[in-house]
């Protein structure tokens, strides 16, 4: 509880939208290059993972994540007001898009 | 520490620009084609005039390799008439698509899409993009052609559609321009068209760009330009709270520069009159929720009790099977379905006995109606489970696989959260009934006062059969053409215009600068960084919408239309003129508001210019309320000669009218350049 407070301005935009791991990013910037919008940034020295400058530019449009060189460092994450839900048909059961325990990830891949 | 706020936090100061800032520095390039834009459009008029010989530059705003509104993906190839299977003609297809436009579309757009859109698919299969079904995964599939191995979409009889696993399109065709030696300047924004004098209406010699890292100067030559960017985007809604600035199917660089800079270079517009209804941050993430239309067509949805929703053709018959859904009603040769070709009926909401002659199956038409009488409970949920098992496949595992911003967002996100096609139905929104009239599910009914320019038969550059503006030197593909457009005619016209651009450059005369004209431009571009108060783009982007919204909205009339215009022209003199940018990004993002303000300019004049209301264009006057009146039937232009604007009109089919040929085939025969 004694962590320092300051004084920053609210969010830039509802949700994370892009959200960087840095214990896996290994600073290569791939998803700086292909951003078209430019919401993230290089920072300073070598290595050190990129930085969301500009969220609230974002398209949700995934080119940083498919080009990311260290897979699972970089992930796109709708805002609250994005999620939706859908319907287990046999079960009836109710599942959603950031739901605390959710079922087990569908492996299967996209064609091509 | 991904997030800004975290280097305050951590008591960091913020960090420095991490590009070095070269303002004003100059640098200059030439090429035989100079190609404005790096999406479909821009990299396959670069391909193409690349491999007729010419030295090809080409400038986008992101980068080339992910860039534009197709950046990520493409999963369904419209019109490809030529393909081994399809039972239309070129022709005919044409015919068809501007008839369901009520005339207003470009015949030479649409008759270039439908006539070579397949050969630029099969360049793509060259560079590597997977077009067939290579693993046999579909094999005895209704939409596969055991043959060919190429699968269709929506008519499988007469299989117009082809289905793509293009995810990886943009690499392949960043790949080929490397190839050919094209040179590619990434993260330099097109800022204005260099003319022959500096003058109106002469020759195009080049362009002028800004690095939106760096902020340095490019001064382009061309012999050829081809213009490729986008129509005006965000015009009318600008909101960033709900889904950032994937507020429209467009890539959010894509202001309408191309637009504002041909129209200062006094090149003619047609239809810029013509707008539809945008829900802006509303939206769903596009293909995102349940729903039965284009790439998840023609899923089966159920309502809460897991009661089926008919489908019914064109007169209503309600077909009993799934495979019925995908052919066309008894008696009718084809319908038409996909964007740009079919939408008019749902953005217009009206319905046109024009429609009926290539309407698709749909949702049963009543289903509104069968909602508020509590036959169907919502939410209504697309039962991919109950489809079989090949339809499922193609839907999810090969459209929302592929189609542009649908990879990761959809089917990736949705996947890792365990969504399942075999076992689960994904919900739709829960919106007031009629709005499941139209079966664009992740979109709800907008507010009536946000719009966006046309986009299924919209505005842009008037072209002739060579695909060149009405200036010398100045060509045009994709979007940036009068008439609606999408991955395949950005394909195809961007093919053409890249060949036709090239056979000229190479007897054009050297195009020579006008140093005024590029002095002129760059004081216009640095004014911002200049200041360091003032107003901020959010701010000015906000208020031009608002100018939109009130005197180019719903309805118009020429008293509020003037004070639109009154309204932007103080603008330009007071706030614009008082703007800011602290860093290359957000002088990039003030001179995309500059562009707003020319873009709601040239509709502004377009919409005065045409003294009637209009049913096809969606254009409400309340100072002439008829809608379509026989001598309104034509397209009203508008162009800028010495700083005026002159009015002018185009009769429809004007690309079949003297001194062109009177048929498609024949014009095209005379100037396609193959």
């Amino acid at each position: 509880m004694n962590k320092k407070v300051y004084m920053i301005p609210n969010p830039f935009v509802p949700g994370r939208v892009v959200v960087i791991d840095p214990d896996l990013c290994n600073g290569c910037n791939a998803c700086v290059e292909v951003c078209a919008p430019q919401v993230i940034m290089p920072t300073p020295g070598k290595k050190n993972p990129p930085v969301l400058l500009y969220p609230d530019e974002c398209w949700f449009c995934g080119a940083c994540v498919m080009h990311c060189t260290s897979p699972g460092s970089i992930t796109l994450e709708h805002p609250l007001n994005q999620r939706v839900g859908w319907k287990r048909k046999e079960t009836g059961e109710y599942f959603r898009i950031g739901m605390q325990n959710p079922p087990p990830p569908n492996t299967k891949p996209p064609i091509g | 520490m991904s997030d800004w706020l975290d280097f305050v936090q951590k008591g960091d100061p913020a960090p420095e620009w991490p590009y070095p800032i070269r303002y004003e520095v100059h640098n200059e390039d030439s090429a035989d084609v100079l190609i404005l834009g790096g999406g479909i459009a821009g990299c396959h008029a670069a391909i193409n005039a690349a491999k007729k010989g010419a030295k090809v530059i080409v400038v986008d705003t992101g980068a080339v390799i992910r860039s534009g509104s197709s950046g990520t993906g493409v999963d369904h190839w419209q019109l490809a008439c030529t393909n081994p299977c399809c039972k239309i003609s070129p022709e005919e297809m044409t015919d068809a698509v501007i008839e369901n436009l009520g005339q207003w579309e470009c015949g030479i757009k649409r008759y270039i899409q439908c006539r070579e859109s397949y050969d630029a698919l099969m360049d793509c299969e060259e560079m590597g993009v997977q077009v067939r079904d290579v693993e046999d995964e579909f094999k005895g599939a209704e939409f596969r052609d055991e043959k060919t191995k190429l699968m269709f979409a929506y008519d499988y009889e007469n299989r117009y559609t082809v289905r793509v696993c293009g995810a990886k399109m943009k690499p392949a065709l960043h790949k080929a321009l490397k190839k050919l030696g094209v040179k590619i300047y990434n993260r330099v924004m097109a800022t204005s068209l260099l003319t022959e004098g500096g003058r109106q209406g002469a020759r195009v010699v080049g362009a002028t760009g800004l690095n939106v890292r760096t902020g340095e100067f490019h001064i382009f030559r061309g012999k050829a330009t081809i213009l490729a960017m986008s129509i005006p985007t965000r015009l009318w809604v600008f909101n960033m709270e709900l889904r950032g600035l994937g507020n429209t199917n467009f890539d959010p660089n894509l202001a309408g520069a191309g637009y504002a800079m041909a129209w200062d270079a006094g090149a003619e517009f047609s239809m810029l009159e013509a707008s539809t209804l945008n829900p802006g941050g509303f939206m769903y993430t596009p293909y995102g929720v349940g729903n039965p239309h284009n790439t998840w067509y023609a899923c089966t949805m159920v309502d809460a009790n897991g009661k089926e929703i008919p489908w019914v053709d064109r007169d209503g018959r309600v077909l009993e099977t799934v495979s019925e859904r995908y052919r066309p009603a008894p008696g009718q040769k084809f319908f038409l379905l996909g964007g740009g070709v079919s939408a008019s009926e749902w953005s217009l909401k009206i319905p046109h006995p024009i429609f009926h002659k290539t309407r698709s199956p749909n949702l049963t038409p009543d289903l509104p109606e069968r909602i508020r009488k509590g036959e169907f409970i919502l939410p209504l949920y697309a039962d991919l489970p109950g489809m079989p098992e090949h339809e499922r496949r193609a839907i999810f595992g090969l459209m929302v696989g592929n189609e542009g911003n649908t990879r990761v967002p959809v089917y990736d996100l949705y996947t890792q959260a365990g969504f399942d096609p075999d076992k689960d139905m994904l919900q739709a929104p829960v919106w007031p009934p009629e709005a499941y009239n139209i079966p664009i599910f992740s979109v709800p009914p907008p507010p009536p006062l946000w719009r966006d320019v046309g986009f299924c038969s919209g505005g842009g550059l008037v072209i002739d059969w060579d695909l060149r503006t009405t200036l010398e030197g100045l060509y045009a593909a994709g979007m940036q053409v009068l008439g609606g457009s999408d991955h395949s005619t950005a394909a195809a016209t961007g093919r053409y215009a890249g060949r036709k651009a090239a056979e000229y450059a190479r007897t054009a005369r050297d195009p020579v600068v006008d140093l005024n004209q590029v002095r002129t431009e760059k004081a216009r571009v640095y004014a911002p960084v200049k200041r360091k108060d003032g107003i901020g783009w959010k701010e000015l982007h906000a208020g031009i919408a608002r100018i939109m919204q009130l005197y180019c909205g719903e309805t118009k009339q020429d008293s509020t239309l003037k004070m639109g215009l009154q309204w932007f022209r103080d603008i330009r003199e007071s706030e614009a003129s008082n703007a800011y940018a602290r860093n290359p990004h957000e002088l990039m993002r003030t001179l995309d508001c500059f562009t707003r303000l020319t873009a709601g300019e040239m509709i502004m004049h377009a919409s005065l210019a045409r003294k009637a209301s209009s049913f096809w264009l969606n254009f409400t006057r309340l100072d002439y309320p008829e809608a379509d009146p026989e001598e309104w039937n034509r397209f009203v232009t508008v162009r800028l000669q010495d700083g005026d604007v002159r009015v002018g009109d185009l009769p429809f089919n004007y690309w079949l009218l003297p001194p062109n040929a009177p048929t498609y085939e024949e014009n095209y025969a005379r100037h396609c350049g193959l």
